[in-house]
């Protein structure tokens, strides 16, 4: 087999006829391209998106739940047992927010293979005051380096440092909805006092804004120690333990085991934000199906052009098969033709891909529920770009392959002595 | 003599439209040298003949040899490259390759047969143009030519392969009469001088008349 001749023959083909072939390959141009976008454009959005719930949200939250007993006295005296029982008005018990022996069990938590980290909080019911005006908040204690370092909350102030607030211990990130409120700023003190009555005033040396308005108008963040003195408790008074997974899939069976293991209320990240998941995969389909539209529509853009160059060019293959070259031969010509406009435009594809990608990357978004994300979020991820030239060889090599089987067939003596 | 090509008891069926027998018990053998036309009326199978001559047709019974070697039967692939070696068209329309150069018409069987080198190919070449007298036309492309040079082309590609025979389906019959001259006058020089067979099929009587052998056809029968 002589390839190189028959690229040469193909190539005369192709390029005697440039409009026609230019057209077909920017049909696979726009199908690769197009593909690229929506993929980078999709994913960026579903990282946004996920990345406002997931990444904030510790993988398995362990606290103590307040909830009426389940075995009542009661069901466990004999001469009952076999009778039906009433209790009316149950109320769930008096018990401590803080959870038992936390120190030693954070300990063991942190060693734990599965784990990538183990964060603290303690969670204070607590009133923004300014002025004369008294707002409900939620004070958060947590531990600085950590809370930015597994959930990123440096992203999510949009005034001053989370640096500020580990070097100041009477510091607080004020949730932006209450700053707003109360009218404050940044630098100016603010008076903060829990249900236990202990008063203190912290400097605001950042403004926390996550993008959901419920939040931002009572979340809080300070120093743990901070929060344990607001409460009047000791430094092993926590109430809240958040673990970061290696797997987030395996959240669901660990919180289970640990619900059982450590008597304590144990949620998952799938049990906690399932809708975002279904939301994710879902425009994860819509993004294929639009982009194998078309392509498919690029394909028969091929098959058609190649179909009408082959009764253009009868007497070309009469002549051909006429002076010595088989129908395998003539098949390879006219396969090359639709791979070298598959190869043409499944490069240009990627390039046009990447370029509006980045022009799209570099695009303006400003949003207030979004107040670290400046630009349109933009994923650039080598698998698409692989499955875009992939798909477009796949697709142009079925679009040629059926023509050139037409042309392999046809019969040089009927076309030499039709004339 | 040396026989280059030989017929025996050839005979072939139209099934489409109806069901005709177009050729009947053809036998007959052309020497090395030789310079044959087939005549006959339209419709006797002459065309027929040749096209089952030229291993392009396969759909025919009887025994056909080439070079005393059996062609009859043959796989595709190995017809493909008979025709390629031994045998050289030339067609009523020329039939060029209409978007390539006059030297790259005549330049592609070769490369298809690829036992020489590009360079050697392209000097073969622009010699057959130089014997056909069309060596100035060489980079022009084959549409922009005139009938008699494209005819003069064909037979310049017929050539480049050194076949054994050179076969023409009425190869003048779209040709005035000085370049029928031309192209008969080629034609009996590559007779005597290079002691090549040419098969010609044609309505030309006065063309025939100058050949060495006429096999006059009737009703899908040597007469």
């Amino acid at each position: 087999m002589q390839f190189r001749l028959l690229l040469s023959i193909s190539k005369t083909h192709l390029l005697t006829r440039k409009k026609q072939s230019i057209i077909a390959a920017l049909g696979v141009t726009f199908g690769i391209g197009t593909y690229i976008i929506m993929m980078g454009f999709m994913n960026g959005l579903n990282g946004l998106l996920d990345g406002l719930i997931l990444n904030r949200t510790p993988h398995i939250h362990l606290y103590n739940e307040i909830e009426p007993s389940i075995k009542q006295p009661i069901d466990l005296y004999r001469p009952y047992k076999n009778k039906t029982r009433f209790v009316h008005s149950i109320k769930p018990k008096k018990i401590q927010a803080k959870i038992h022996n936390a120190l030693p069990l954070i300990a063991y938590l942190s060693k734990q293979k599965y784990v990538i980290g183990v964060t603290t909080q303690v969670k204070a019911q607590s009133f923004y005051l300014g002025g004369s005006t008294q707002l409900n908040g939620v004070l958060s204690g947590i531990d600085v380096e950590k809370e930015k370092e597994l959930y990123s909350l440096d992203q999510y102030i949009v005034e001053g440092s989370i640096l500020d607030l580990k070097q100041n211990e009477k510091g607080i990130l004020l949730g932006a909805g209450v700053a707003k409120k109360l009218s404050m700023k940044l630098g100016d003190y603010i008076q903060v006092t829990s249900k236990s009555g202990e008063l203190q005033a912290l400097k605001i040396v950042g403004l926390y804004q996550s993008g959901m308005a419920d939040v931002d108008n009572v979340q809080s963040y300070v120093n743990i120690k901070m929060a344990q003195r607001l409460l009047g408790e000791s430094n092993d008074y926590i109430t809240d333990i958040n673990i970061k997974l290696k797997d987030m899939t395996k959240a669901p069976a660990l919180a289970k085991k640990m619900e059982e293991q450590f008597g304590l209320k144990a949620v998952d990240i799938q049990t906690a934000n399932a809708q975002f998941e279904t939301g994710s995969s879902i425009r994860t389909m819509i993004s294929y199906a639009v982009s194998i539209t078309l392509l498919i529509v690029a394909g028969f853009g091929i098959y058609n052009i190649l179909n009408m160059l082959i009764y253009e060019k009868m007497n070309d293959i009469a002549i051909l098969k006429a002076t010595g070259f088989s129908g395998r031969d003539v098949r390879y010509i006219f396969i090359s033709q639709a791979i070298i406009i598959g190869i043409v435009g499944g490069i240009l594809g990627l390039l046009m891909g990447y370029g509006v990608s980045v022009i799209i990357d570099n695009s303006k978004f400003e949003t207030a529920a979004l107040p670290t994300i400046k630009t349109f979020p933009v994923v650039y991820d080598a698998k698409y770009y692989i499955i875009g030239i992939v798909f477009a060889m796949i697709s142009t090599f079925l679009a040629g392959y059926f023509p050139s089987k037409k042309a392999e067939k046809i019969d040089p003596v009927d076309i030499i002595r039709g004339q | 003599m040396k026989t280059i090509l030989e017929a025996k008891n050839i005979s072939k069926v139209f099934k489409i439209p109806e069901e005709i027998q177009i050729l009947k018990d053809i036998s007959f053998s052309i020497n090395q040298g030789e310079f044959v036309s087939i005549m006959g009326k339209s419709g006797c199978g002459k065309s027929t003949l040749l096209y089952i001559l030229s291993t392009m047709d396969t759909d025919y019974t009887g025994e056909l040899y080439l070079d005393n070697q059996l062609v009859s039967g043959q796989k595709s692939d190995v017809l493909s490259h008979i025709r390629n070696q031994k045998i050289g068209f030339v067609f009523q329309f020329h039939y060029l390759l209409a978007e390539f150069t006059v030297l790259e018409n005549v330049m592609l069987p070769a490369k298809k047969l690829a036992l020489k080198s590009n360079e050697e190919i392209e000097h073969d070449a622009m010699e057959k143009l130089r014997l056909l007298g069309i060596d100035d036309q060489a980079l022009k492309i084959s549409s922009r030519i005139s009938g008699g040079q494209k005819q003069r082309v064909a037979i310049a590609r017929a050539l480049i392969n050194h076949p054994t025979i050179i076969m023409g389906d009425e190869p003048t019959g779209n040709l005035d009469s000085k370049n029928t001259n031309i192209v008969f006058d080629i034609f009996r020089e590559l007779a005597t001088e290079q002691n090549l067979s040419l098969l010609v099929v044609t309505h030309d009587d006065d063309f025939a008349k100058r050949t060495d052998r006429i096999i006059m056809m009737e009703d899908g029968r040597i007469v």
